[in-house]
């Protein structure tokens, strides 16, 4: 079979079209570049009826919202979760990494969380805190401008509060807090844990012309049909199209490798087409991995070449390594002064939480480096799948029986809706060289591309912190007044709830940024060392993960890798 | 539910209307008419998706007398009350049929508890549980209808496992039917202006809002007009 090569060389391949990808489409294209985007999905656009879930109801669907055919119930907008059909990926024995990937225009952002966090000074200098891991070979002072950036041209709400390590924005309006975020509020104060306004990318406030204002359906995990909500499709790729952008997007396209000349230089991609399962080529001065940390890495150590024996960029031997997802671990209470709610108004809100807590704690008194954020949950939510099927279960603390059957059951429900505030808390994990991915050379998915093997173990720095996590949430439940459910606080024997590396989805450092390239992939402008017109924007050149989700972070750092390659295309650099 | 009149309310809807949620009319007939088209059906599915669920909905699990025994059991479980009806106006046997099918791992404890009902009916009324009186139907869920919740479930009686998915099922598909969601009260799912608990709400629950935290929060008559900054992050609209 010969490989099909288009004749036509654009200026930049944009490999991924997520927030890192949709961000260098942005500037790229806004620059006068011609820029083509390769996505291992179909097309998709949030303002689309017929793939919309946003204001759905559970009774249009005869499985009720139940999570059978996605992972995180089936209004979630994420076509790929934990698995996606013929595209495996394999573990070493006795770990385990969860690999979320969603396979679509827009990729995760189309259902992620939309907590818009800007890493804080610290953040950047981990080593030079506590000797663990790696600074960054940049500075908050580096990222500042874009991050301003950023919140401008995205939007997102929140406060201006002065913090040290969680710096002030151009921030919208927050909503106000809803009632169990009341009582959250009251309940940290009790154990002096600051609670400020959450920090998302919802539209409170109109931000440009395109774009909808938030109607507080609290569905952004469906995706905005009004792109009241950050997606990188409605956000920055349409917009990229629609203000006169040479921007073409080939859909269904899964990269296999970056393709390279004599000289060792990146000469385009070449992709397995979803539609007819044929190889294509596509050729461009510059190539820019926004596949997602671990499929960029996938990728480069699948660019084997004469001139890259062992994987492209891959000199160091650091193309995989450092990968690092945030800490998770939840709770959940039963909060008694919160039964018997009054339905008569909607408090469904934006999609998640209107408060959160930034990292309070001092590291010099704990045993563990680093910190994290808590994020809330709860209130009177849409009932889907799942809703009511222990209608009673909380009777066993009022001492009264659980089970039966009959009238009482309406009242039952009705008295305890609404009643439950959970806890995430999401914290650093310290990078390290020993949890990676690499490739299996045993196992290919379906389109014959060799698969990523996972090697990941938690260390004690990590089920310390979950501990913390464990106790914190226990006392703030206890101050609230409530009761500790799902079975009560989980201990050593299970890590402290700390979740399986992978599943809170921020996985980051597989082709880390630094000055050395020795130890590291990339530089500080997200260029590999190896090879000068390869960049890699999504959230592989991570050193360190911060407290923070790394979504901004991203957006932010793309755009400065934008502006860097416009400026060394423009000198004829690269 | 007349998808595309609800569509049309989420567009026009008066408070979204009044409060700068400005769609222009080009956009709204695109919607329209997109919707119009689309299979009702169809709910945001991908089309691999539709078709796992037309294939689902082409097998048969239950035959007419295992589903009428379910309709029998979940009105026992929830009793129909007006004006929000019961299990049977909500769905409940057709969401039982296709989640056994849907997670095939329940299917043994509904069809071995379907059996188990009607032997043991059988045995102490002389006939089928669907067919039995109230009180006997009654009689028997009594004994099934608990369990030691400090032992997990998987380790109890088959027939207590039945009885607590059936209730499960039936509360779950009750309150995600259409006369469930109103009998809860959800008045969520639409279109609003979110603009704080109401006071009534804070008084019944012992908590106020504190006067610093609220003047930071949205002006919501200013939704609609564009956000502008000073250098140092003030909005300034």
């Amino acid at each position: 079979m010969q490989i099909k090569e288009s004749s036509e060389v654009y200026d930049v391949i944009i490999v991924g079209s997520g927030a890192g990808g949709g961000m260098a489409t942005k500037q790229l294209a806004d620059a006068g570049f011609n820029v083509a985007v390769v996505e291992a999905g179909p097309y998709f656009d949030p303002a689309d009826p017929k793939t919309m879930t946003q204001m759905k109801w559970p009774y249009e669907s005869p499985r009720r919202g139940a999570g059978t055919d996605r992972a995180f119930g089936e209004w979630d907008m994420s076509w790929g979760d934990w698995e996606v059909e013929g595209e495996p990926y394999t573990q070493e024995e006795g770990t385990n990494f969860k690999w979320w990937r969603s396979r679509m225009l827009g990729g995760r952002t189309n259902h992620w969380g939309r907590i818009s966090l800007r890493f804080g000074p610290k953040d950047f200098k981990g080593k030079t805190r506590d000797g663990l891991g790696e600074d960054w070979p940049i500075g908050y002072d580096d990222v500042k401008p874009y991050y301003d950036k950023v919140d401008k041209l995205i939007g997102v709400f929140g406060t201006n509060e002065g913090l040290e390590n969680d710096p002030d924005g151009f921030f919208l309006p927050p909503p106000k807090p809803r009632l169990h975020e009341l009582f959250y509020i009251n309940g940290a104060k009790k154990s002096g844990i600051p609670v400020i306004p959450s920090r998302m990318s919802m539209l409170t406030k109109k931000i440009n012309k395109d774009r909808g204002v938030c109607f507080y359906c609290g569905q952004c995990s469906r995706s905005c049909s009004v792109y009241a909500d950050f997606s990188s499709g409605s956000c920055l790729i349409f917009p990229a199209q629609k203000s006169g952008g040479k921007v073409r997007i080939y859909v269904n396209s899964m990269v296999r490798e970056v393709t390279t000349n004599e000289e060792g230089k990146a000469t385009g991609v070449s992709y397995i087409s979803k539609d007819d399962r044929k190889e294509y080529k596509l050729k461009a001065r510059v190539v820019v991995l926004a596949a997602s940390a671990c499929s960029s890495a996938r990728i480069l150590l699948n660019s084997k070449s004469k001139q890259h024996p062992n994987g492209l960029g891959n000199s160091s031997d650091h193309v995989g390594k450092y990968l690092h997802d945030s800490t998770g671990a939840s709770a959940a209470g039963f909060i008694p002064g919160l039964m018997n709610r009054d339905t008569s108004y909607n408090e469904d809100g934006v999609g998640g939480m209107h408060v959160y807590s930034p990292w309070w704690g001092d590291n010099s008194k704990l045993d563990f480096p680093r910190g994290y954020h808590i994020e809330v949950w709860g209130g009177m939510g849409q009932p889907n799948y799942g809703f009511g099927w222990d209608a009673n279960a909380f009777n066993e603390f009022f001492g009264t029986k659980v089970g039966g059957y009959g009238d009482t059951l309406r009242d039952d429900v009705k008295k305890y809706y609404g009643a439950v505030v959970g806890f995430g808390g999401r914290g650093e994990g310290i990078a390290l060289k020993e949890n990676y991915c690499e490739i299996d050379p045993t196992t290919v998915d379906k389109f014959g591309i060799p698969v990523l093997k996972f090697n990941y173990q938690w260390s004690d720095y990590e089920k310390n912190q979950a501990k913390h996590m464990q106790d914190t949430f226990e006392e703030l439940i206890h101050n609230m007044g409530g009761h500790q459910i799902w079975g009560g606080k989980p201990g050593k024997e299970s890590d402290y709830g700390l979740h399986a590396p992978g599943e809170i989805i921020h996985e980051v450092g597989t082709t880390r940024m630094g000055d050395d390239p020795k130890t590291s992939v990339t530089n500080k402008f997200n260029q590999l060392h190896d090879v000068d017109n390869v960049f890699i924007v999504d959230a592989g050149p991570f050193v360190s993960q911060a407290d923070k989700n790394c979504t901004w972070t991203i957006l932010a750092l793309s755009w400065r890798a934008s502006d860097y390659i416009i400026e060394q295309l423009k000198a004829q650099n690269i | 539910m007349d998808r595309r009149k609800s569509l049309q309310t989420m567009i026009l809807g008066g408070a979204a209307a009044s409060t700068g949620l400005v769609f222009n009319s080009c956009k709204t007939e695109t919607i329209d008419e997109a919707v119009a088209e689309s299979s009702a059906k169809y709910f945001g599915r991908t089309p691999e998706e539709l078709e796992r669920i037309e294939k689902l909905n082409a097998e048969e699990l239950f035959n007419a007398h295992e589903i009428e025994t379910i309709a029998a059991l979940s009105v026992v479980i929830l009793p129909p009350k007006e004006p929000h009806g019961g299990p049977l106006e909500a769905g409940v046997p057709e969401l039982v049929e296709f989640m056994g099918k849907d997670i095939p791992t329940m299917a043994p404890t509904l069809l071995g508890g379907l059996m188990w009902l009607d032997h043991k009916s059988n045995t102490e009324y002389g006939v089928e549980f669907k067919s039995a009186t109230l009180e006997q139907k009654k009689q028997i869920c009594d004994e099934i209808c608990w369990h030691d919740t400090k032992i997990s479930m998987d380790k109890q009686a088959l027939e207590i496992q039945f009885f607590y998915m059936m209730r499960g099922l039936t509360l779950t598909g009750y309150y995600t039917s259409k006369v469930g969601i109103a009998d809860l009260g959800y008045k969520g799912n639409q279109p609003n202006v979110w603009d704080g608990v109401p006071q009534e709400v804070l008084d019944k629950h012992g908590v106020a809002y504190d006067p610093e935290w609220i003047a930071k929060c949205v002006d919501q008559s200013k939704r609609g007009i564009i956000a502008e900054w000073d250098d140092k992050g003030n909005l300034l609209t």
